[in-house]
């Protein structure tokens, strides 16, 4: 077991807290920039997704995770950023100023939703955050002369320095990788400075940051922007890696799958918004191998077990015709959230930090480290 | 103004089911202050038990609306147990979130079970109109603006009258107090959640005529009854059925008198309108923060 002195303040805020994390995080780096060389396109693919989800991952657990204030909306921000993209395009822009102008343009309003956001707490939040995604939906769905409406919109491939990236290219992997790895670290440093203090202030007490001096509304909105902003350059990645966007694209389901990454992953570190989108962004490939190799498989695992030819195949197209009823996606997801709920709260990245514990502290480890309190007195209402 | 009086009526007669899922919603908030984001889904749940005893089955109206009320119930019960007594106490969130798994699981199951088809279920008001000079209403808008204007002083009277009501603002109010009063709060969270699944079940099986049954029509209804619940003040039950009728109106309205679109959009910019304006709604309490 390592013991860490920490004899002043920049011990405690260091990035690397001893030299296992640059060993640890500069492999699974190397193995990161070697991956587009290795690995399938169609992992190649998934592993595009797991950035831009990654990244929306992280600005949510900035508002949601750090700052307290549960959002629902944020496929509406995904939008806008990559609409703006989109738009700009077309009169050609290049690229380096139509991201910076739609993280920029996300903030923005991402800040306009914050200010009204100010005077609600919990799930009149919630709804809020709703509202807005479905009333951006709408526009865009509307405003057809800027958005093409339901039509949706071809974006062109994207073009860097004069060179086009095609969106299967390792060059885009790279792009949306380093903004995923500029993301993280910028969001780290974020935390440590006295911003990201007083949003965890925020979020533990209103009343106990108030009354050290935080100025809760400006960095209430502050957080709402940030977040918004990085979701902006997330949805221009997320236009390019499409290459389509239509507003169907950006429903409350897709904000719900972004709350499910933060929530898989764990919602009190940067390592659950990669970890949750790791796990989203494959329960896709993982369900069409249930559904593509399980039956075999399990047919076969039954005729080893004695059972007859027939019996066998039977059992093969029964666990087919499961594995490709319609809707066991949606089954699945509702299950894996409630058992979240139920059983893991603190998620993927709490399930590591115990299993670490459990083989640090052996055999002393104790379950009750990690319980939660519960409250019974509802004061969320009068905080 | 017949065409206006016309809308007038298909508005309130809409507004009178997102009215009783908001009566739904404010019931467990009422009692447990969480949110149940699966209300919608516990209504087309509903909707199909319904249309399973009466169309599949063949059993009579009256006692196949019954039975699926008590089937309803006692599967609102089952649900509580299972996914929001291990997690009360803990963080709204964390139950927004379970409840957000629940519709999840219910609506892919119902459409495994059931299939994506549009249901509908005969009813004994389906047919024929009621007349008032050159006003035409239909008995199926009616029944759903009598059964909600039933249910909503049924429960009124229920809250405020009865112990077991009483019991249940109470630990709404605070949880462990109301325990160390003798009030069992295991059970009655419990008779909440049955409540509200059979009012729900009740919102499922009137619509039935008007709008059919599908797997979706849980989400789609559902979130229109938020604005209905806000607008009401979370937590009174007269103003979530007031604030149910006030969107249905003003959806209609817009609907027939505003460009396209707006109809979709125009009870969201309301509620953002009451959030911002009036966040504790219409008839909520207002409540001061003590520090």
């Amino acid at each position: 077991m390592r013991f860490l002195f920490k004899t002043d303040y920049e011990d405690d805020i260091r990035l690397f807290p001893h030299s296992g994390y640059v060993v640890s995080y500069g492999s699974l780096f190397a193995v990161l920039l070697v991956a587009p060389y290795v690995l399938s396109s169609y992992l190649m693919s998934q592993l595009v997704f797991v950035c831009i989800y990654a990244t929306v991952g992280v600005a949510l657990l900035i508002l949601t995770g750090f700052t307290g204030q549960a959002s629902l909306g944020h496929a509406a921000f995904l939008a806008i950023g990559a609409y703006t993209a989109v738009y700009l395009q077309q009169f050609n822009v290049p690229f380096p100023v139509y991201f910076l102008a739609a993280g920029l343009l996300t903030g923005v309003i991402g800040a306009l939703v914050g200010f009204p956001a100010l005077r609600l707490q919990g799930i009149y939040l919630v709804i809020a955050t709703i509202s807005f995604a479905f009333i951006v939906e709408e526009i865009l769905a509307r405003w057809e002369s800027v958005t093409n409406g339901n039509e949706g919109m071809r974006v062109k491939a994207l073009s860097l320095f004069g060179t086009a990236v095609s969106r299967d290219s390792p060059a885009f992997y790279f792009l949306c990788l380093a903004v995923l790895v500029l993301t993280i670290v910028g969001t780290l440093n974020l935390l440590r400075s006295p911003t990201g203090r007083a949003f965890v202030a925020i979020r533990d007490s209103e009343t106990a940051a108030r009354s050290m001096g935080v100025n809760v509304a400006l960095y209430k909105v502050k957080s709402f922007a940030i977040s918004a902003a990085i979701t902006g350059f997330a949805g221009v990645l997320f236009a390019h890696k499409l290459s389509f966007i239509s507003p169907e694209m950006f429903t409350l389901q897709l904000s719900i799958e972004f709350i499910i990454v933060i929530l898989i992953g764990g919602t009190f570190s940067l390592h659950g918004a990669v970890l949750g989108a790791i796990f989203i962004v494959m329960i896709d490939p993982f369900l069409t191998y249930l559904k593509d190799d399980m039956p075999g498989i399990i047919a076969g695992v039954a005729a080893t077990l004695g059972a007859g030819k027939e019996r066998a195949a039977h059992i093969q197209d029964g666990i087919a015709a499961f594995a490709s009823l319609n809707g066991l996606k949606g089954a699945i997801y509702g299950v894996i959230i409630v058992l979240f709920v139920l059983f893991e709260p603190l998620g993927l990245y709490g399930r590591w930090l115990k299993i670490k514990l459990f083989f640090q502290l052996f055999p002393l480890y104790k379950r009750a480290t990690f319980k939660r309190q519960k409250i019974y007195v509802k004061s969320e209402r009068n905080r | 103004m017949l065409d206006f009086v016309q809308q007038l009526v298909s508005g309130v007669a809409l507004g009178c089911v997102y009215g009783l899922i908001a009566l739904g919603f404010v019931l467990v908030y009422k009692a447990t202050e969480v949110v149940n984001f699966a209300q919608g889904d516990l209504m087309m749940l509903g909707g199909f038990f319904a249309f399973t005893f009466i169309g599949m089955l063949g059993l009579n109206y009256w006692v196949g609306f019954a039975g699926a009320v008590a089937a309803m119930a006692a599967f609102g019960m089952l649900a509580e147990r299972i996914v929001v007594r291990p997690i009360l106490g803990y963080p709204q969130f964390s139950i927004i979130m379970a409840t957000i798994g629940l519709g999840y699981f219910l609506r892919s199951v119902a459409g495994m079970i059931w299939g994506t088809d549009d249901f509908k279920i005969e009813t004994p008001f389906s047919q024929g109109v009621l007349r008032l000079g050159s006003l035409v209403l239909a008995y199926d808008k009616l029944s759903v603006i009598a059964a909600t204007i039933i249910l909503c002083a049924l429960l009124y009277l229920f809250f405020n009258k009865t112990t077991l009501g009483t019991a249940m603002r109470a630990s709404s109010e605070n949880m462990l107090a109301a325990y160390y009063m003798g009030i069992p709060v295991k059970r009655v969270v419990s008779i909440v959640w049955a409540i509200s699944a059979a009012v729900a079940t009740c919102a499922g099986v009137l619509l039935a005529p008007i709008t059919f049954i599908h797997s979706n029509v849980g989400l789609v209804l559902g979130l229109k009854a938020f604005p209905a619940a806000v607008l009401g003040g979370f937590g009174s039950i007269p103003g979530a059925v007031v604030g149910g009728v006030l969107i249905g109106v003003i959806e209609s309205m817009a609907g027939f008198y505003l460009p396209e679109g707006w109809k979709d959009v125009a009870p969201y910019l309301v509620l953002l309108a009451v959030l911002l304006l009036k966040p504790e709604g219409l008839f909520g309490l207002h409540v001061r923060k003590k520090v």
